[in-house]
């Protein structure tokens, strides 16, 4: 089997609100040194098949049909062997 | 006109849509998202509220619901599709509008009266309206924060495709205006062949007596102004 790692990120231009709060936060709560903060989704997915090529095929389908929106995201992800 | 309102698991405005098109005198239908039959409409209404409890993104799920295939060749045909709030949000998960709606600057859910100004009278859902009129429309979301690229905005602009923005009492599009951090304020939007329009506003819950406003009538009648010169 092979678990799909995959992150969901806004792209650059898009302005990222929780981002800007949670380094407001992080700047009360004295990490000074902080510039910026960028909020991203963590997806895993497990799929019923040890072929890297074709596990890739689908995520591929997958980021692009669903889980981003090209408008604002863009996707990377890993694959990793799991017993 | 015949309007068929699209309630997903999660709408919640669908009953407000189709007591307000059925006291109107209007022949309206509530379709189930499982359904494949839109019932031969003039209009369909892409309800508010939270389809799909709002998961992954807002209308990305409703997207996949068997009915939106049909909504889909409905309007690429030229047939009126106008989605309020979350119905924004899925035409444009499903590509029929362009951009995003992002969530709230404030990460906040806004729930409040607003302030919008017409900005063409070029549509079915504008027409007879004056361009730069002033309506008060409640809103209530939380990610209506209207985001399209550089390039999209040129297209929505030179091609006059903004509905509505944001604005103050007397009509100025100001930064203290804009409740969500929408991009220029922008409020609703229609697509380049102006047969679909999406906006934030709920002018189903300002068209009935017993509400504060009813400014949401004055778009009910342009588009019923528009079904009469077609029908």
């Amino acid at each position: 089997m092979l678990k799909a790692k995959i992150f969901v990120q806004l792209k650059a231009s898009v302005l990222d609100p929780q981002g800007k709060a949670v380094t407001n936060s992080l700047h009360n709560l004295g990490f000074g040194g902080v510039v910026d903060t960028r909020i991203s989704k963590y997806i895993e997915i497990l799929f019923d098949s040890a072929d890297e090529a074709e596990v890739r095929t689908q995520v591929d389908k997958i980021c692009d049909s669903l889980l981003a929106n090209p408008n604002t995201e863009t996707y990377h992800y890993q694959l990793e062997a799991q017993e | 006109m015949r309007v068929s309102v699209i309630t997903f698991p999660g709408s919640n405005c669908d009953h407000d849509a189709f007591a307000v098109f059925s006291s109107r005198g209007h022949s309206s239908k509530m379709i189930w998202h499982k359904d494949t039959d839109l019932e031969k409409p003039d209009l369909v209404i892409l309800p508010g509220g939270f389809s799909y409890g709002d998961y992954l993104r807002c209308g990305a799920l409703a997207r996949f619901s068997p009915i939106v295939n049909e909504v889909i060749s409905f309007a690429k045909k030229g047939g009126l599709v106008m989605g309020i709030c979350n119905g924004f949000q899925v035409l444009t998960e499903t590509g029929l509008l362009p951009g995003a709606l992002m969530m709230n600057e404030s990460l906040s859910f806004i729930c409040k009266h607003q302030l919008v100004r017409v900005e063409t009278a070029n549509s079915p859902y504008t027409k007879g309206l004056a361009v730069g009129s002033v309506l008060d429309i409640p809103i209530a979301h939380k990610e209506g924060n209207y985001f399209i690229d550089k390039e999209g905005l040129k297209t929505l602009e030179d091609n006059d495709l903004i509905a509505f923005r944001y604005c103050d009492t007397k009509g100025q599009i100001t930064r203290a205006s804009n409740p969500n951090g929408a991009l220029k304020n922008i409020a609703g939007v229609l697509n380049p062949a102006r047969n679909i329009l999406g906006m934030m506003p709920h002018p189903e819950r300002s068209a009935t007596d017993t509400v504060l406003t009813q400014d949401g009538r004055r778009i009910f009648e342009a588009l019923e102004s528009y079904y009469g010169t077609i029908a």
